[in-house]
């Protein structure tokens, strides 16, 4: 399992469209991802309804959590995709 | 005969056959029996609909621009989210049709957006219930796209922005909502495209009003519902009257506004994105007096891009086709907010952080405005004002400002052309030194409705209050009367943008005064130059 951190840069927080390209994102790799606000219930990360229930907003900390075969690719491809759409 | 109120937006008298547009038309099918089949039919509803949103996304980007399409966009995405495809899947197999199904989870899940706290969220709901109905009428062999094939009285109980883009605007007489606001999408396309329309209507909605004549009288606010033939009578009437009333005022269309003593003015039309031209050259304007530049920041997600917005300046420039625009520059806060801005709440935000108080206090904001302005110039003539102005530093800064925007693209050699500078006159201290101010600007353009509610310390969104909102108190008159003789003094031009331009009541008054433009709703200009015309003033 691998677990990564990342603080929303993003002043809209995470609205509808970077949700369904999260959820897009998440939907490539194998393994279960799941994202959760600071220490609140995780949600999965490849449904976009749940993504946007999470009503994340600029400066909360996104904890994300890959578990699966592909995760240690999944996880540092994340990092990147977080930096650059949130 | 059922007869019956509703907030009107337009004055006419529309006379047709009801159309109940209607999210979910009639009663859902029933479970065939089959678990499969009805989970296939589930899957290709899926795949119809999304090639609808793929279609409806091209055009709503063609023709509203692409931060409105990103709503269909998101709805595309809502299609393949696995909680609401299992959950649906899961009433299936529990025996329930896939119409059913997909209706009652949109509703549970449209819900759970509504519940939630924060606005942006909630106003969510709105585009999973779009998405879910989308299927459900798919399902249910009634199409979601609007079928109308002759010209109709639409009544619903309201309509979103993906319903109001794809109505046939050609086949409608009328719209009547039980929701929306004066200000809601469905009656600022009324006003524009010059129909009587009703919103906040009370009105039953259902099968039994379907194809019933039903009248609606833009002038008093209601609406008769199969009428008797009395009532009939008298308003095909009062729709005569009003029809030759318009037809009498053709013979102004194309005629200078020029009254008997040789006053010119010139007639404007206010208008709100670059689709409105077409109603500005319709009703015979002059020129845009009032761009209102914030509805391209409106119903988005972000910030629109410099390039976004010089397209839409742009647009209008080349479609107006030599005559003058005024690009009203942001006015957001106070009623009008936006999510993506982030704005706090506050205790009074008809006296908060707004208009140019917003711009100044964040130049991220106000520099890809003031670019793309100066870029449209370059294609024709452009002047650009700015709002809520109470000082003169306020004007110094934003001249400065301005500057700086030049140097930038002169350095970059971007063409851009003249641009005129005004200011709007719509705090009480700008009307009281508008001496100073003119001889700072090149023009001034007086916003009567803020004007009035903070001459008067009347919230003008209060309808208790609406006794005392007199528009024609004498404050105002004589604030009006003082703006337009400092303007003259230093040797600029000065109009009305407000709700007063188009007040036929006091047009006379405005001529006597020496104001030089009007600016108003594109369909009052040739009332207004009528009155002009037949002018002694």
């Amino acid at each position: 399992m691998k677990t990564i951190q990342y603080t929303i840069q993003d002043p809209m927080g995470i609205h509808a469209r970077p949700a369904g390209l999260l959820a897009k994102e998440a939907g490539k790799y194998a393994c279960n991802i799941s994202v959760a606000v600071e220490d609140g219930t995780p949600v999965d990360a490849k449904r976009i309804m749940g993504v946007m229930r999470l009503a994340a907003k600029q400066g909360m900390q996104l904890n994300m959590t890959f578990d699966g075969a592909d995760e240690e690719v999944a996880a540092a491809e994340f990092e990147e995709f977080l930096k650059e759409n949130l | 005969m059922i007869q019956g109120k509703g907030t009107a937006v337009f004055a006419g008298i529309a006379i047709g056959k009801a159309f109940l547009f209607s999210h979910s038309a009639g009663e859902l099918p029933v479970f065939c029996g089959d678990v499969q089949k009805e989970l296939q039919a589930f899957d290709s509803a899926r795949e119809t609909a999304r090639q609808q949103l793929q279609l409806l996304f091209e055009k709503t980007k063609q023709e509203l621009g692409e931060e409105q399409a990103m709503i269909l966009d998101v709805q595309c995405m809502m299609l393949d989210d696995l909680d609401y495809i299992e959950a649906v899947q899961q009433q299936i197999q529990q025996g329930r049709s896939a119409a059913a199904a997909a209706d009652a989870v949109g509703t549970v899940f449209s819900q759970q957006f509504a519940d939630m706290d924060d606005d942006y969220m909630r106003a969510r709901s709105v585009d999973v219930r779009d998405m879910a109905k989308r299927l459900t009428a798919i399902l249910s062999g009634t199409n979601a796209e609007l079928e109308i094939t002759e010209p109709v009285v639409l009544l619903a109980d309201d309509l979103s922005p993906s319903e109001t883009v794809q109505l046939p605007k050609d086949n409608i007489l009328a719209f009547v909502t039980c929701q929306g606001s004066t200000n809601s999408h469905t009656a600022i396309l009324a006003r524009m495209m010059s129909i009587p329309s009703l919103v906040q209507a009370q009105i039953p909605l259902n099968s039994t009003v379907q194809g019933k004549t039903i009248i609606v009288d833009g002038f008093e606010g209601c609406y008769y519902l199969d009428p008797d033939p009395d009532t009939l009578a008298k308003m095909q009437e009062k729709q005569k009257t009003a029809q030759q009333k318009q037809q009498l005022l053709e013979q102004y269309r194309g005629k200078p506004t020029i009254s008997k003593s040789g006053k010119k003015v010139k007639l404007f039309a206010n208008i709100g994105s670059p689709d409105d031209v077409a109603y500005v050259l319709k009703g015979d304007a002059e020129g845009v007096g009032l761009m209102r530049s914030e509805f391209l920041y409106l119903g988005r997600e972000d910030f629109p891009t410099e390039q976004e917005l010089f397209e839409a300046y742009r647009s209008v420039v080349e479609q107006l086709d030599g005559k003058e625009l005024v690009i009203r520059t942001l006015d957001i806060g106070a009623d009008k907010k936006v999510d993506y801005f982030g704005l706090e709440p506050e205790e009074n935000p008809a006296l908060g952080y707004r208009g140019i108080r917003i711009c100044l206090k964040q130049p991220e904001i106000f520099r890809p405005q003031m670019r793309a302005i100066y870029r449209a110039s370059a294609y024709g003539p452009v002047s650009a004002m700015f709002p809520m102005i109470a000082s003169v530093q306020e004007v110094l800064a934003v001249k400065e400002f301005c500057k700086t925007i030049r140097e930038e693209l002169t350095a970059e050699a971007i063409p851009f052309g003249e641009v005129a500078l005004g200011v709007m006159i719509e705090t009480p201290a700008a009307a009281v030194i508008s001496r100073e101010l003119a001889k700072e600007v090149d023009f001034f353009s007086v916003g009567t409705n803020d004007l009035t509610q903070y001459t008067l310390a009347v919230d003008r969104q209060n309808e208790k209050l609406a006794e005392f909102c007199d528009t024609h108190h004498p404050a105002v008159l004589a604030l009006l009367k003082m703006i337009v003789e400092n303007a003259h003094a230093e040797g600029i031009w000065a109009g009305i943008c407000g709700e007063l331009g188009a007040d036929t009541t006091l047009t006379e008054e405005f001529l006597k005064m020496g104001y030089d433009e009007l600016s108003m709703s594109p369909a009052k200009v040739l009332e207004v130059r009528r009155i002009i015309c037949e002018s002694e003033e």
